[in-house]
């Protein structure tokens, strides 16, 4: 949770704010470079002229997990990495998301049965906004999980949520 | 030079200690015994008919029907400058050893050819073989703390480790051979 989450009072409306914040973390998506194997390749092109990740704002990879927003984590992700992997993420600022790029990092892939060495499913390490299958997803794909992303970031608010907001949503 | 003319330098020069060889399969071998393994190793380099100047590849297998391991060490003679006659000069041998299961242990050669030091901790890293008298001998791949050795036909895959579950469909799963 970041600076504003939770600092209001009980009630009070933040569509306006919320609708701004969410716009500029929505178009500023800044994801870490965190290829791992073959879907690295994928993420690449995703990054590069062809498929354009710099539409969606999206486009400055950052080889720090400071300053980056998304850990695309692309590739087959190993026990000896998870703990690499956990760093890093603890190490990003909030706001903070995972995206779960192929197979591997979905849950464990074609290494599922016979990968005594390979995590089944990085979300048993950190946790997953959203997950992009295939082996390897096409760039296609990789930019609607980013755009998925964003529906999920845009749907964030500031408000705080009370056990009495949450039955009142639920009655209406 | 070919494999029969190697095998019969060998075993004139060391005699019993080469126990076996197969010289019409697919890759040429004689097998040796892992005591004198070190002194076979430093003549196949430094004897001038041999001069096999490079170790190219270690194989361990895992021969668990006898209860043995096996290292096979594929060597080969490759030309430095100045050298005319190319295909005369190259050639190349290989030589196994084989050792009990229980208790593997095999001399290291890693001072010999230094190329040996990593395929070395390979081989311990995944079969448990160990390399007397190697420099470092470490897990290379896997981590630190790793419990087994993956490669052997036993080896039961990791329930769990540092925390992260390992398949959850464990006991239907672990390898039959």
């Amino acid at each position: 949770m970041s600076w504003i989450e939770n600092r209001f009072e009980e009630g009070v409306m933040v569509t306006s704010l919320d609708w701004a914040i969410n716009w500029g973390r929505s178009s500023s998506v800044w994801p870490m470079t965190f290829g791992l194997a073959c879907c690295a390749i994928e993420m690449m092109a995703v990054g590069a002229s062809r498929f354009d990740f710099d539409r969606f704002g999206a486009g400055a990879f950052r080889a720090a997990p400071r300053q980056a927003d998304l850990m695309i984590v692309a590739g087959t992700v190993t026990y000896k990495m998870a703990s690499r992997l956990k760093r890093l993420y603890n190490q990003m600022a909030e706001p903070k998301y995972v995206m779960a790029m192929g197979a591997c990092t979905v849950g464990g892939g074609p290494y599922f049965k016979h990968g005594y060495h390979v995590v089944k499913g990085v979300d048993l390490v950190v946790p997953v906004d959203v997950y992009v299958p295939g082996c390897p997803p096409r760039p296609e794909a990789l930019i609607e999980g980013l755009i998925r992303l964003q529906d999920k970031i845009k749907h964030q608010t500031r408000a705080k949520k009370s056990m009495n907001t949450f039955r009142e949503a639920a009655i209406a | 030079m070919a494999p029969e003319e190697i095998c019969g330098i060998l075993k004139s020069e060391f005699g019993e200690a080469v126990e076996d060889a197969c010289l019409d399969c697919g890759r040429p071998y004689a097998l040796v015994s892992a005591d004198s393994w070190p002194k076979i190793a430093r003549f196949l380099r430094d004897d001038a008919r041999l001069g096999f100047n490079l170790l190219c590849c270690i194989t361990s297998l895992d021969m668990l029907a006898e209860n043995k391991l096996a290292a096979i060490y594929d060597v080969c003679r490759i030309p430095f400058e100045g050298k005319a006659d190319l295909l005369e000069f190259v050639h190349e041998f290989a030589v196994r050893i084989e050792v009990d299961r229980d208790s593997p242990s095999i001399p290291s050669v890693a001072e010999i050819w230094p190329a040996a030091d990593w395929h070395e901790r390979e081989a311990f890293d995944m079969m448990g073989i160990v390399f007397d008298g190697h420099p470092d001998l470490r897990r290379i791949l896997c981590p630190d703390d790793w419990v087994g050795y993956p490669l052997l036909k036993d080896y039961e895959f990791p329930v769990e480790y540092q925390g992260i579950p390992g398949t959850t469909e464990h006991e239907l799963l672990s390898p039959r051979h």
